[in-house]
């Protein structure tokens, strides 16, 4: 298996990325409830339709993320799926109630109000978020025989990020913060995880770049 | 190697105590609903609904079979304060069914208001009509559904309600989205400047304080109703300015009578509505933005 682009960022670099989109996946999944509980209430059904919504959106992204990987794995889409994501979180904040208010006058069963609610509100961000695990893996991977290897790694580390998310947001987040503080929270650090993958992208493109001219002087 | 020995007194310990509360009284039904555990106990000829019997929650409500008028718990009695405020009322919202003896009441006073009652929990429905004597008549309506895009509605449906009891914090989960001030305006939002909003809220933790500074801030001047014998706290209160203490004697005076067979010790309510703040004005209100009321409650 040949080496290309994916050795521009080091895995310790992707995993910990992964554990940061893991975290943020989860932190905007436990406050769904709260954005949606103003216009649907909170019952069984609001969180049926958010965790329904969050698997299906992360199911196509995993799709989506798998196939991208399959063509010219670049550092700069994997970037892009944070900066991505991070975009799409933000009407989540400042559209959360032009995108509610149609939807709880147009349907009077809560059920099918929080579901479109929570299609319109996270499944875009949720499944480019999705994309970036089985990207993740093909940027660790350097040969067949480790690949399951590097597979399990990844999704333990982003799943570790996912169980902090979790327990973060419900225990301590919502008590010091604000619902759009903890989001926007969110959203800087995934445009701060992105910028951190292009900076190293470049980085290690200039050492590999110097590394190699050194080389050929030798 | 005394661990095991220290684990298992400590489980005999909790589990004694846990039975203790309902030893002496029959089950006489048990149901495990999408939201609670409901149990029904009865113990000669009391009949109690309760919630969540294993992790020890209090009785929800209660009814004497033999007396179904009279009001067994001091809360449910003191709902019907706000009578000093509205004495009434045409149409009347109750936000929490529980064993339905707040609009079963209401139903006896004033057999001409229209009543709506909002239950989130289809099963407490059943529970209340099969073993509390509930029943929905031609003004009075259940419909199950969260209280909160209920108000809602009806506010975008400009409906509103002379008297609003909300009593949907009973309970060992707080729907946290019932306490915010955005809640509060949309309740502010199908009120009369006459109607009156009687809340049965926390006493307790923290959470006292924050409650109290949200509901100051979008109500102004409050009644806090408090009574030694329970835990609860009442909050009384109205769009209009609240009116004095000798228009509450007064009214209090005219209903004696009319609230002697539910048991609602009236004439002694008005000295116990107090407006004075005995909460710290400093804590944060809260907002759908911050509303954390179910770890405020445990710190």
């Amino acid at each position: 298996m040949s080496d290309n682009s994916s050795s521009t960022v080091p895995r310790a670099i992707v995993a910990a990325m992964a554990f940061a989109s893991g975290f943020c996946i989860m932190t905007v999944e436990m406050l769904g409830a709260r954005i949606l509980s103003p216009y649907f209430g909170g019952s069984l059904s609001v969180w049926g339709s958010i965790i329904t919504i969050f698997m299906l959106a992360l199911a196509l992204g995993y799709l989506w993320g798998g196939k991208l990987s399959a063509r010219k794995p670049s550092a700069i889409t994997f970037a892009g799926f944070f900066i991505g994501a991070a975009v799409f979180f933000i009407p989540i904040i400042v559209l959360s109630d032009a995108i509610m208010e149609p939807i709880f006058l147009a349907l009077e069963d809560p059920r099918y109000g929080s579901l479109f609610a929570a299609i319109f509100l996270f499944f875009i961000p949720t499944s480019i978020l999705g994309m970036i695990s089985p990207y993740a893996v093909r940027l660790m991977v350097r040969n067949e025989a480790h690949s399951g290897q590097m597979a399990g790694l990844l999704y333990f580390i982003s799943t570790l990020g996912s169980a902090a998310g979790t327990l973060g947001t419900s225990f301590y987040l919502v008590l010091w913060f604000e619902v759009n503080q903890i989001l926007w929270g969110a959203i800087f650090t995934l445009l701060l995880a992105g910028l951190v993958v292009l900076a190293a992208h470049y980085y290690g493109e200039d050492k590999v770049r110097t590394h190699t001219e050194a080389v050929n002087r030798a | 190697m005394r661990k095991p020995a220290v684990f298992a007194s400590a489980i005999s310990f909790i589990l004694s105590s846990a039975l203790a509360g309902v030893v002496t009284a029959e089950t006489i039904h048990e149901e495990r609903s999408k939201y609670r555990d409901i149990t029904v106990t009865e113990v000669g000829n009391r009949r109690c609904l309760l919630f969540n019997v294993h992790r020890g929650d209090r009785n929800q409500t209660c009814v004497l079979i033999n007396d179904k008028q009279r009001l067994v718990f001091d809360y449910t009695r003191m709902s019907f304060a706000g009578l000093l405020l509205n004495d009434r009322p045409d149409s009347i919202l109750v936000i929490g069914l529980g064993g339905g003896s707040i609009p079963l009441t209401f139903a006896d006073l004033f057999p001409n208001a229209r009543i709506d009652v909002v239950e989130i929990d289809e099963a407490v429905v059943n529970v209340a009509e099969e073993f509390f004597f509930f029943e929905e008549t031609k003004n009075m309506t259940v419909f199950v559904d969260d209280g909160r895009p209920f108000i809602k509605r009806a506010g975008i449906r400009r409906e509103k309600y002379d008297y609003i009891v909300l009593d949907a914090f009973s309970g060992d989960y707080i729907p946290e989205h019932m306490l915010t001030r955005e809640f509060l305006d949309e309740v502010r939002n199908i009120m009369r400047p006459e109607s009156v909003l009687v809340a049965n809220t926390f006493s307790t933790s923290r959470l006292y304080d924050h409650e109290s500074v949200t509901y100051q801030r979008a109500f102004g001047e409050f009644f806090n109703f408090k009574l030694p014998t329970t835990g609860n706290r009442i909050i009384i209160t109205q769009l209009e300015p609240l009116p004095p203490r000798a228009q509450l004697v007064e009214r209090a005076q005219s209903f004696a009578d009319r609230l002697e067979k539910y048991g609602v010790p009236i004439l002694r309510y008005p000295s116990r509505l107090s407006t004075r703040v005995d909460w710290d004005m400093s804590r944060r209100q809260l907002t759908d933005q911050y509303a954390p009321a179910n770890l405020l409650r445990g710190n």
